[in-house]
Parts: C-alpha cells; structure tokens; sequence
C-alpha cells in the first residue's frame, strides 16, 4: 500500500506573526519556518503504518518554494521514502492546492491520502475535504485514530460533541487531529540518510493545473490588542471587582 | 442574491450558531432560507423557523444527514445552490467537514471563519492563529463561506416561516458510520456559554480537573474548557480544547486556571469580554491579556473562590 503525504512549510508555531506595516501580508523575512504541525502528525502516521508492515512506500510532497524542499527533507528524514516538490513561488488557495493534489495522485496512484487538518498559518482546514470530493474518495477528517485492515481503514474522528468513529474504502483521505500521535524528532543519522533519498522537483506549470486565486486580499491587519489589567489580591476582591466593576456576575 | 444557511443542531434542538450565522447571512441579502439537515429534527426546523428574517426552512431527512456524514450533506446542499448565491455554514467541526466540499463541487473558493462582512463580495477573517485579520474579497459567482458564530449577535426569535420538507440525497456508498461516543452534560453549550471555565496542565490528574474546575463552573452555571495540554494528558474530553485548533470562545467571562497563554490557547478566547486568570507564575502569558490576574496557587484560591463566590450569593 502506497501512502502519499501532502506537507506544508509553514511559520514555526512558536513564533508570533506579524503584520506589515503596509497591510500587505504577514511578515515572513527572517522568520523561523518549520513543518506544519498537524503535517508532521500526518507523516508519523504514514511512517508508523509502514513500521507495521502495513504501508509499502510513503511519499511526502509538498507545494511551494524551493525552500520547502528542507521541509521535504525532514519528511524524509522522519520516514518518508521519497519526496515530490511542485515548485511555485505563488501562494495557492486550498481548492488549487486540492486540484495539484489531485493531479499528483494520478501520478502516484496511492491508495492512501493522510494530510493535516489545517495549517496555521491559512487556517482553512478545507484541502483535504476538497481533495476528497475532487477525487470522489471518502473521507475522514479530524482523526484521533486510525487503523487500516484491508482495503478499508477505521477512523476515530473529533467532533463536536465527542467522537465519532466511521470506516472508509480505499482509497481514502484522512486528515489528522492533534491526538492522533506524537511526532518523533529526526536523530541525526536519519537526517544523514535523509539527505540521499529521492527529492524530485517538478514546475508547478508542467502540471497543468488552474491554480488562479478566486480570492483578492484586499488588505491584512492586526486585530485589536487586548492590554493587561490589574492583578487582585484575594479571591475575595476578585468577585467583588466581577460584580461591580465589570458586572459579569 | 438569496442565502442558504445551514443550521447547527443536534437533532434535538437548534443551537444558537444558528441564530448568528442568519444575522451574518442578512448583511448579505434579505432573502435567507435555513436548512435543517438530519434525522427526526422536525422540532430543530420548528425553532429555526420562529428566527426573524428567515424566509424559508427546508427540512431534509436521512439517517446518514442525522450521522452528520460530509459526503452527504455535500450531496444535499450542491443541487440546491441552483437558488442560492452562497451559502454559510457554523465553522463548527461539522461545518468545516462539509462546507469545503461544496465548495470543491462548486468550482469556488471556501471563505473560511469569516469574523465580519465588508459587502456582498468582502469579509474578514482571522489568520495565523488570530494574529493577523485578511480581509479577502471574493471573485467566485457563488459564496461558500463558514461563520465565525461568536463574532455575531444570535438574530431573534419572532418570525413565522414556512418548513418545507425535501428529499434527502442517496447514501454515500464508500463511507460507513461505526458508532459514535458523545459527551453528555447538562452544562451550556461551550461555545455559546456566557461564562466559562478553564483548566490547564497545572490539574495534573482527571480527577482534580473534576475536582476543581466542574463544581467552579457549575456555582457559575459555566461552560467547562480546557488547553490542548490538559486534554492531551487526558484530563479533559477533546471537545473541551479551546484553541485555534480546538474551539473558539467568546463569553461575557472567561476564567483560566492554570493555564499559561500560550498563543494557540489565547486565539481562542482572547475575544472573551472579561478575562480571569489564576497563575501561581506571575510572569506566565495570560496574564497580559487577563482584565483581572490573581497570583496564586489554584489549589488555595479556587476553594477561597468558591466560599467568596458563595458569599456574594451565588
Ligand atoms: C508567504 C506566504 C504568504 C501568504 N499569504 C496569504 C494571505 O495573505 N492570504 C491567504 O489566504 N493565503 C496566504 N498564503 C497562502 C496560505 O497560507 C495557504 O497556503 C492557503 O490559504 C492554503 O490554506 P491552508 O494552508 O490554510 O490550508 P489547510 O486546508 O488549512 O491545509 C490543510 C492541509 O493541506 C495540506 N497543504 C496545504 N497547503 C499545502 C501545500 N502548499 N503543499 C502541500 N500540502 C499542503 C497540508 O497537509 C495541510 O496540513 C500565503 C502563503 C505564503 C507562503
Ligand atoms: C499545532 C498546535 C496547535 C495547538 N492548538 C492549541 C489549542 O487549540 N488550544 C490550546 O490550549 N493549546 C494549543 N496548542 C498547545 C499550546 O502551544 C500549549 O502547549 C498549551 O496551550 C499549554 O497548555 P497549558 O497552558 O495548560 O500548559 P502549560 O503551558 O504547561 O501551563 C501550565 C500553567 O499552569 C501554571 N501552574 C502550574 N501549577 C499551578 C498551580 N498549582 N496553581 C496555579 N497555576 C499553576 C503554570 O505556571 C503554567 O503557567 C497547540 C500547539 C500546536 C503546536
């Protein structure tokens, strides 16, 4: 079984963004980039089903700049096989992502899509449903779980009021939630290794692909800010600064 | 331009995700029908259609619509958008399931999370963790969006509208619904709450988040949160997880405890209107965004909370 695993480069979730004084964007000059998270949880899951002999190939592609190939890399040094990146210096939309997505795993023919729920900088969540209903596959978002037997896979879902838990054909999308695993670190020797595994680049134009954005930014700001208040004493002056100053009791 | 609004509900009753996404749909157009989609929900497309401004409910029934399955809400709502020119969806778990797919069936971008509408075309949503608000403006003929719900005031009750009941769509052939596991409690919706009450990691076990945090709450008739760290250690449920990942809140008060601020929990309730901290670190995060800040271990100052909370007749 061929698993494929669509990561992002992203902001380091550690750092605070920021925003340009000419309300263009966010200001990434000099600003640690790391893997998304939940697409780090995403490779651990396909590399942790190849463990279990359950997975054959695991391969890790992303969609960006040149730079994403180190993201790319530390894919490969956690356990991916081999490494697609379709170069692009554009910022796509999750639909465009989806359609490029969709057009590798024609390519590819993985029988297995495991992808992260959202990344934080767009925070969109959408490129994994989207991808599903562009390749008429199942899905199942949100997973805290996931077991695969067969030609069907198990998976234990986040939801509003709890979880939920369906089963899918493959071939299947899956995107991942924070407590489906816990990301190893790349030791160093994996990094070595990492370094001569397969990394092919390919244009984003060769694909052929309409990635037009359908959305203008029209302007990025900063919200509000919130400025500290005043430290209490007891809890006793807590409640009493609740009921008559700020009257929320 | 009219709007179809898809409504949050358990089956059971409408939740008031509702209510706000109509008022968002009614700065777009006049013309707003709800869809109630699920399974013996007649009572939920009763109260949806009492929302002043609705024109329309449609009622559809199945039990995969009642499972909440995305491939079969998809199926539902995208021969519909033949009458409507958007559609808005609660971004609750659920809504974000289904919502991009429409949007993938219809060719169009998905607006996601929108806070605020700019005109027919333009809206605002946050980014980056809330850190940073992108006002977009859509070039798509049709508008799939999801809504922000507490950035909105709920529309009120008063209106009469007519339900009309549709067919539901055939059953998905390539998904299967298991089982489900919710979780059951009579406190207010989180996401809705007027008050709520947080725990972090400093709880250390399940049961003193159980011990402290809920009988807090529930002096206060509160909603129960928690950070991702207590929930991952498995102190909380996950649907507790407040947090750009987890859900986003805006009470009239939100009391943290034990919980240090870090900017993935802040984004999801720095919009609370009055922020309480309990930190035994008086230099920990939250504190910069907290309105009132008590420096203490929480183990002395909940119980004394409590008693003063108890004095002060609650
Ligand atoms: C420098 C820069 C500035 C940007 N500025 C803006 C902006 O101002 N406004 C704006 O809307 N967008 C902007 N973008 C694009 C934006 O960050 C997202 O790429 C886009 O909106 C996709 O949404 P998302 O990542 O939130 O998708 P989600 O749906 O949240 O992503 C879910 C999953 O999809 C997969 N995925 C997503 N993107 C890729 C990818 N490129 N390669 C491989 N897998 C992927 C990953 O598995 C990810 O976990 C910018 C991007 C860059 C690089
Ligand atoms: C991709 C990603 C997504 C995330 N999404 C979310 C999210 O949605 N929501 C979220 O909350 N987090 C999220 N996080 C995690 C976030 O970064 C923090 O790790 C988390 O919020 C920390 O939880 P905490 O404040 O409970 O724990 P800690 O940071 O460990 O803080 C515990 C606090 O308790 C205090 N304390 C300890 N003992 C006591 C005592 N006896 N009395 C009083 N105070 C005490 C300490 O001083 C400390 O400030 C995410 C992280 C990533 C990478």
């Amino acid at each position: 079984m061929k698993v494929l695993v669509p990561v992002k480069r992203v902001i380091d979730y550690n750092v605070k963004a920021r925003v340009k004084p000419d309300q263009t964007g966010v200001d990434l000059a000099n600003v640690k980039m790391s893997m998304n998270p939940f697409c780090e949880i995403a490779v651990e899951e396909a590399v942790r089903l190849k463990e279990k002999g359950v997975a054959t190939e695991v391969v890790a592609v992303s969609i960006g700049p040149a730079q994403a190939q180190e993201t790319l890399r530390t894919a490969l040094a956690m356990g991916a096989d081999r490494a697609i990146l379709v170069q692009t210096s554009d910022d796509l939309e999750p639909l465009a992502v989806a359609k490029v997505l969709k057009a590798l795993v024609g390519k590819e023919s993985p029988d297995l899509v495991v992808m992260g729920k959202q990344a934080i900088d767009g925070d969109n969540n959408a490129t994994g449903q989207m991808l599903a209903t562009l390749l008429d596959w199942p899905q199942a978002t949100f997973a805290s779980a996931l077991e695969v037997s067969g030609s069907k896979a198990k998976v234990t879902r986040e939801v509003d009021g709890g979880l939920q838990t369906l089963e899918v054909d493959l071939p299947a999308v899956v995107t991942a939630d924070l407590r489906l695993n816990e990301p190893r670190y790349a030791s160093l020797p994996n990094i070595m290794k990492a370094k001569k595994k397969e990394l092919a680049v390919e244009e984003l134009a060769s694909l052929g692909v309409d990635t037009a954005p359908r959305l203008k930014v029209v302007k990025v700001t900063e919200p509000s800010k919130r400025t500290a208040g005043v430290k209490v004493e007891t809890a006793a002056d807590l409640v009493s600064k609740l009921k008559t100053e700020a009257g929320v009791l | 331009m009219a709007v179809l609004v898809i409504a949050d509900h358990d089956n059971a009753s409408l939740k008031d995700n509702t209510e706000k996404t109509v008022t968002a749909a009614l700065k777009l157009s006049g013309d707003v029908d709800v869809l109630v989609a699920g399974q013996g929900c007649k009572a939920v497309a009763d109260a949806a259609a009492k929302i002043t401004g609705v024109r329309k409910v449609l009622l559809a029934e199945s039990a995969e619509l009642g499972e909440g399955l995305a491939e079969s809400m998809e199926a539902l709502v995208v021969p519909l958008m033949a009458n409507y020119d958007a559609v808005l969806t609660p971004a609750t778990s659920q809504g974000k399931n289904f919502s991009p797919r429409i949007a993938a069936k219809l060719d169009v971008a998905q607006i996601s999370e929108i806070v605020d509408v700019v005109d027919g075309s333009t809206f605002v949503r946050p980014i980056y963790a809330g850190n940073a608000l992108e006002t977009v403006q859509s070039a798509d003929a049709k508008k799939v969006i999801t809504v922000r719900a507490t950035s909105f005031k709920a529309a009120a009750d008063g209106g009469s509208a007519k339900v009309e009941t549709i067919a539901a769509p055939a059953k998905p052939a390539k998904t299967h619904f298991v089982d489900q596991k919710l979780v059951k409690s009579a406190r207010p919706e989180l996401t809705g709450a007027k008050i709520v009450v947080s725990g972090g990691r400093a709880m250390g076990s399940a049961e003193e988040f159980q011990k402290v945090i809920e009988p807090l709450a529930d002096k206060l008739g509160a909603a129960v949160g928690a950070s991702r760290a207590a929930v991952d250690a498995g102190y909380a449920p996950n649907d507790y997880q407040v947090g750009q990942t987890g859900k986003v809140v805006a009470p009239e008060l939100y009391i943290a405890i034990g919980i240090s601020g870090a900017i993935q929990h802040l984004a999801g309730m720095k919009d609370s209107k009055v922020i309480v901290a309990i930190n035994k670190d008086a230099d920990a995060p939250i504190f910069q965004v907290a309105d009132y800040g008590l420096v203490a271990d929480y183990k002395a100052a909940v119980p004394e909370l409590m008693s003063a909370l108890a004095a002060a007749g609650k």
